[in-house]
C-alpha cells in the first residue's frame, strides 16, 4: 500500500467525484456559519429557489460583530442588521443557531472543538480564514469565500485543488514561558506569510506532540498566517481525551467505533512531503511582532530590525512602510516599546488556557498606569463561565483588566472593541495588519503570558524574568 | 457572474507585496448584507486622508494624493499590477467584490493568498500570475509611459503590450473554462447530486458518527434539493 501523509487520507475519504484534472468535488461534513460571510450566501439561495443540502452539517453563530458588553442593544444599526439577518436566515432556512443570550455562544473557532461538533477525520469549513484551527483535531478544515458559502449550503461540497503537502517537524521542547503562540510566530517568521501557499501544513515533532490540545489549536489557527489554507496535528491519546464527553461527539458503541477510525488519523511511515521544515523548540524565545505583517517578527530579546540592511528594495521599501506606520525605529530594544492597551483573547487565544496563562502573571498586581485599556475577551459564555468557577475573572479585574462577554472583539474590531489611530496594543490575535484593530492602530502579536507580562509593566518585558 | 475572454485596460501599479484583505476592503465596510457598493472603500486607509465609516458618502471625503490609485494617469484603470502574495488574509470575499466594483477585472501579480484566488475566479475577477523579472519589467513600463495600457486575451493566454509585446502566461484549464463561459459552480455540482448521495450513503456506513440521529431525521423533513438550474 502506498504510504499516506494525514492529508492524503483526509482527501481521499471525502472525493465524491475526481474530475481528474488535479480538482474533485469534497464532501463537506461540518459547516460553520456566522453573520459577516453568509449573508450574500442564504440571498443566492432563496434567488435561485434552493434549500440547503443537509441542515444538520450547519452550526451558526454570531461572533464578528457582537457588543462584548451589554448585549440587550445594538447601537450601530449596520451592526444589527447583520446580527438580525443571520437570525432571520437560520430560522427561515431551519438552521441550528447559538443566539447571543445562549451559554454556549462565542468565537465559530472555539465553540465547534468546545461542543465536539468538529470531530477527527472530518471536512469542516466556515467562511472564515481561521477555520484552520479545527485542523488541531485531525480535521481537514479551512476558511472559504462566500460564494463557497453558499455552494457547500446547497450541494454539501466544495469543488477543491488538491493542496501540496508540507510538514513542519517541531523537535525537541519548548522551554519555560514559551507558549504555542511563540512556536507558530517563529515558524511564521521562519517560512514567511506565503511560505504555505498552496499547501496544506502537518505540525509534527516531539514538541507538538507535548501541546495541549487547545494549545495545538493555536498553532492550526494561524497556519494560514503561514500562507497554508489548512493546518494538521495527527490524532493521538490527547485529542480523543479531549473529545470524551464532548456535547456532540458521539457515544456508547459509536464512540468506540469512531476512536479505532481516528487513531489511523496520522501520516503513515515513510509518506512523502513535497517540503519539510524542521525547528528546534529550544530555540525559540517569546515573540513579539514589530511590523505590519505576521512574519515580521523577533524574539523579546530583540531589536526593531534595520530596514538598511535588506537588499531586496521592495522588501526594504516594505520594512520602511511597516515601521513608519508602527512609529518605530530601527534597532530600538524590543523591551524599550511602550504600550496603550493590551487585549487577551480571539480565535488564537481566547480558551481557559490561555487565561489562566495570562491570570497567574497578573496575579496580586497592578496594570501600568499609561496602559489606558486591558481587556479579556473569553472565547465563548462556556470558556467565560469556566474562568469565573476558577476566580479567574477577579483576577484580571483587580489587576485593573475589564472581563468582557465572548466574541471577536478587539481582534478585528467590527464591534465596538478597537484601537483609535496611534494607539500600540499588545494583542495575543493573529493579524497585525495596518488597520486591522482599528483605523491607524499599531498592534504587536505576543502569547497571552507576554500580553499579561506587558500589561503590568506599560512595555514588554520578557515573560521568564517577570 | 459576467463572463471573461478578452480585455484591454489601463494598468495602475500597487508596488507592495502582501497587500492583504484587511487592506483591500476594511473590516468597518464588511457589515454589508449585499455583494455590491463595496468600490467606494476599496483601499479605504490609503485611499482616504479621513477615517472611514460604513454608509457614509465618499464623494466629499479627502482623498489621499500620495496614493497611486488617486492618482490621474491611472484614473479608470481595470487592470492592477501587484507583487508576492496579493489578497493576504482573512477570507472575505468583499475584497474580490470591492476590487470589481471599483471597475477593476484582472489582476496581475507574482502571487496570490489560496482563498483570495478562489474567491476572485468564482466572481469573475481574472488573476494572472507571472515570473519576477516580468512583473519588474511591467512596473518600470507603467511608470514610464502615462496611459499604459494592456490586453488580456484570456483564450490564447496572452497579455498583449501597448507596442505589441507579447507576454504568455498560464492558467488551470478548469479556471479559463468557469472564466470565459461565465458559470455557475452550484448548478454544474448539482448535476451530479446522485453522486453526492451516493457517498453520503457509503459514508454513512463507514462512519455512522458522523450522521447523528438528528441529521436523518432532519434530512427527512427538508430532502435534500434538486437541481434548479
Amino acid at each position: 500500500m502506498v504510504a499516506k501523509t494525514l492529508y492524503d487520507k483526509l482527501w481521499d475519504s471525502h472525493v465524491v467525484q475526481d474530475y481528474g484534472d488535479g480538482t474533485a468535488l469534497i464532501y463537506i461534513d461540518r459547516h460553520l456559519i456566522h453573520e459577516v460571510t453568509s449573508p450574500q450566501a442564504f440571498e443566492g439561495l432563496r434567488i435561485a429557489h434552493r434549500k440547503p443540502w443537509r441542515i444538520d452539517a450547519n452550526l451558526a453563530v454570531s461572533d464578528h460583530n457582537v457588543p462584548t458588553t451589554d448585549r440587550t442593544t445594538i447601537d450601530d444599526p449596520i451592526s444589527r442588521l447583520q446580527l438580525e439577518t443571520l437570525d432571520h436566515n437560520c430560522a427561515s432556512f431551519g438552521i441550528r443557531q447559538f443566539k447571543m443570550s445562549d451559554i454556549r455562544q462565542g468565537i465559530v473557532h472555539v465553540i465547534g472543538p468546545e461542543q465536539g461538533f468538529s470531530l477527527p477525520g472530518m471536512s469542516i469549513v466556515c467562511g472564515d480564514s481561521h477555520t484552520s484551527t479545527h485542523g488541531a483535531l485531525a480535521a481537514l478544515a479551512f476558511g472559504i469565500g462566500t460564494s463557497e458559502v453558499e455552494h457547500v449550503l446547497a450541494t454539501q461540497c466544495l469543488i477543491l485543488k488538491k493542496s501540496r503537502n508540507m510538514l513542519v517537524q517541531i523537535n525537541g521542547s519548548l522551554g519555560r514561558g514559551v507558549t504555542a503562540k511563540d512556536m507558530i510566530l517563529a515558524v511564521i517568521g521562519r517560512i514567511g506569510m506565503a511560505g504555505g501557499t498552496g499547501h496544506t501544513i502537518e505540525f509534527s515533532g516531539l514538541a507538538i506532540q507535548a501541546l495541549s490540545m487547545e494549545a495545538r489549536m493555536t498553532v492550526c489557527n494561524m497556519s494560514i498566517e503561514a500562507g497554508a489554507r489548512a493546518g494538521l496535528i495527527a490524532v493521538d491519546e490527547a485529542t480523543i481525551a479531549y473529545l470524551a464527553d464532548r456535547p456532540m461527539a458521539p457515544t456508547g458503541g459509536l464512540w468506540d467505533q469512531a476512536i479505532a477510525a481516528w487513531r489511523d488519523l496520522r501520516s503513515d511511515p515513510g509518506a512523502g512531503f513535497d517540503r519539510v521544515i524542521e525547528i528546534d523548540a529550544h530555540g525559540i524565545q517569546p515573540q513579539v511582532s514589530w511590523g505590519t505583517s505576521p512574519e515580521m517578527v523577533v524574539s523579546v530579546d530583540g531589536r526593531v530590525p534595520d530596514p538598511g540592511a535588506e537588499s531586496d528594495p521592495v522588501k526594504r521599501d516594505g520594512m520602511r512602510k511597516a515601521l513608519a506606520y508602527m512609529g518605530l525605529q530601527a534597532n530600538v530594544p524590543i523591551t524599550d516599546i511602550p504600550l496603550d492597551k493590551v487585549f487577551i483573547g480571539s480565535c488564537t487565544n481566547s480558551r481557559n488556557e490561555d487565561l489562566r496563562a495570562a491570570a497567574e502573571v497578573v496575579r496580586g498586581k497592578r496594570i501600568a498606569a499609561n496602559i489606558m485599556q486591558a481587556l479579556v475577551v473569553p472565547g465563548s459564555g462556556l470558556v467565560r463561565r469556566q474562568a469565573e468557577q476558577e476566580g479567574l475573572d477577579r483576577v484580571f479585574i483587580e489587576a485593573g483588566f475589564e472581563w468582557r462577554e465572548a466574541g471577536c472583539s478587539m481582534c478585528l474590531g467590527m464591534n465596538p472593541d478597537r484601537l483609535s489611530p496611534g494607539e500600540r496594543c499588545a494583542s495575543t490575535s493573529n493579524r497585525n495588519f495596518e488597520g486591522r484593530q482599528g483605523s491607524g492602530g499599531r498592534t504587536h502579536l505576543v502569547s497571552p503570558p507576554m500580553a499579561a507580562a506587558a500589561a503590568i509593566a506599560g512595555h514588554f518585558v520578557d515573560v521568564r524574568e517577570f | 457572474m459576467e463572463a471573461i475572454k478578452k480585455l484591454t485596460g489601463l494598468v495602475a501599479p500597487l508596488d507592495r507585496h502582501n497587500v492583504d484583505t484587511d487592506a483591500i476592503i476594511p473590516k468597518q465596510f464588511l457589515k454589508s448584507i449585499q455583494r455590491t457598493g463595496f468600490g467606494p472603500n476599496l483601499f479605504d486607509e490609503w485611499r482616504y486622508l479621513d477615517q472611514g465609516g460604513s454608509a457614509q458618502d465618499c464623494a466629499h471625503r479627502r482623498l489621499n494624493p500620495d496614493f497611486v490609485l488617486n492618482h490621474e494617469r491611472y484614473r479608470g484603470a481595470q487592470i492592477l499590477l501587484a507583487r508576492d502574495n496579493f489578497g493576504c488574509g482573512s477570507s472575505r470575499e468583499h475584497a474580490v467584490w470591492a476590487l470589481l466594483d471599483y471597475g477593476i477585472r484582472c489582476v496581475i501579480a507574482t502571487s496570490f493568498a489560496d482563498i483570495f484566488f478562489s474567491n476572485a475566479h468564482k466572481n469573475g475577477l481574472l488573476a494572472v500570475m507571472l515570473a519576477n523579472p516580468t512583473i519588474d519589467r511591467l512596473f518600470q513600463d507603467v511608470a514610464r509611459a502615462p496611459g499604459y495600457k494592456l490586453t488580456v486575451d484570456l483564450e490564447s493566454q496572452k497579455l498583449v503590450t501597448l507596442e505589441q509585446r507579447v507576454i504568455d502566461f498560464s492558467i488551470d484549464p478548469v479556471i479559463k473554462r468557469r472564466l470565459m463561459e461565465g458559470l455557475d459552480d452550484i448548478g454544474i455540482t448539482l448535476q451530479t447530486a446522485e453522486l453526492i448521495r451516493a457517498y453520503e450513503q457509503r459514508r454513512r456506513q463507514d462512519a455512522p458518527w458522523l450522521f447523528s440521529e438528528e441529521i436523518s431525521s432532519a434530512d427527512s423533513l427538508t430532502g435534500p434539493n434538486e437541481s434548479t438550474t
